[in-house]
């Protein structure tokens, strides 16, 4: 009984590693850009071990390194967080159910829901011979494993890597297009694509690319629902 | 580097970024029945969500610039037709990024 329970969380694991092998490059990547941007900072390996561990959120722990060598203060910091993260609101509406029901792994997933994450989590389709719970922690766990250690690498040896990485980032733009494409395959999802894609060219033309992304999402999510709402009334007249 | 000042800024980015994330859970959360509205907004936001994404990873790209951006538009193409064609994510990303850090090293540096 005991080898059953151990062989499916066996698969389960293999399942959510093979889904996690695009993340793991960009994430091992910029998690040792962070780690040596950080250690010539003056902060040692420890401190990029940590922060990884408990802030773990991309873009934010290279602002936090600027943040750090400049002594800011806490409520700049508080202010920064909110407005580079606050994209990550929106995240969460599409999984409160499937996390509700994970028990003691329910804090977990919230706390680890970066994009890359949450874009992994809503392209995999789970089959049912593995249990979708365990994947998804697994999915999460590991990303946030291949994080920390690029982060450790980067701060020990940074200075080693002898090819030029320049570009190398470009596998997150990739993932995320990739996704769009299977997505706009699907064909229902098709106008949230559109919307998602005149929202942000329009916001990022108006308020520039360091500003563009909390207004485009809350207008994207507006549009959606009027959208519901005007197809709700619809369906209603039409009964 | 003053150790507990640090410390503190850590903390309160990990914090802020954890409310954040936690926001729609700690609203409709609980046990209690999800609102319609808010189900299917869950389920319609992540394909607009993506697309948004692509525009912010790609929002540094100055088309006035030398270059012109074309390192990032020819790199995009070949993931859309990679993927249209093979539709397997390893492939894609792997290539995708290799071409486009041939370009960018090399055509356009």
């Amino acid at each position: 009984m005991e080898r059953i329970v151990q062989k499916e969380r066996g698969s389960c694991i293999g399942f959510a590693f093979r889904q996690t092998i695009p993340v793991m490059l960009g994430y091992l990547f910029l998690g040792t850009a962070f780690g040596l941007m950080l250690q010539n900072a003056g902060y040692h390996v420890l401190w990029a071990f940590g922060i990884s561990c408990v802030v773990y959120a991309g873009s934010m722990q290279f602002i936090l390194v600027t943040l750090l060598t400049g002594g800011a203060s806490l409520l700049q910091t508080a202010m920064m967080t909110l407005f580079i993260n606050g994209r990550h609101i929106f995240y969460g509406f599409s999984f409160i159910e499937r996390y509700r029901k994970m028990g003691k792994a329910y804090p977990y997933m919230v706390f680890s829901l970066t994009d890359e994450t949450y874009s992994l989590l809503c392209r995999t389709k789970i089959p049912v011979s593995v249990d979708e719970n365990q994947v998804s922690f697994w999915i999460s766990l590991l990303n946030q494993c291949y994080w920390i250690l690029g982060s450790v690498i980067g701060s020990l040896a940074g200075q080693l890597i002898a090819f030029d990485t320049t570009g190398i980032d470009f596998s997150m733009t990739a993932l995320f297009v990739a996704i769009v494409v299977e997505q706009w395959q699907e064909g229902k999802a098709r106008l949230p694509v559109i919307i998602g894609f005149l929202s942000s060219l329009t916001f990022l033309l108006l308020w520039g690319p360091e500003r563009f992304i909390l207004p485009s999402l809350s207008a994207a999510v507006c549009i959606l629902l009027i959208l519901r709402k005007r197809r709700g009334s619809q369906t209603q007249s039409s009964t | 580097m003053n150790t507990i000042h640090s410390i503190g800024i850590i903390a309160v980015a990990a914090i802020c970024t954890m409310l954040l994330r936690a926001v729609p859970f700690i609203v409709f959360g609980g046990s209690r029945r999800i609102p319609d509205v808010i189900r299917e907004l869950g389920s319609c936001l992540p394909p607009a969500i993506m697309a948004t994404l692509v525009v912010y990873c790609l929002r540094g790209v100055d088309i006035l610039a030398e270059g012109h951006g074309m390192a990032e538009l020819i790199s995009v193409g070949v993931v859309v037709m990679l993927h249209l064609w093979k539709r397997n994510i390893l492939l894609t990303v792997g290539l995708g990024t290799l071409c486009y850090m041939f370009l960018i090293q090399t055509v356009f540096g």
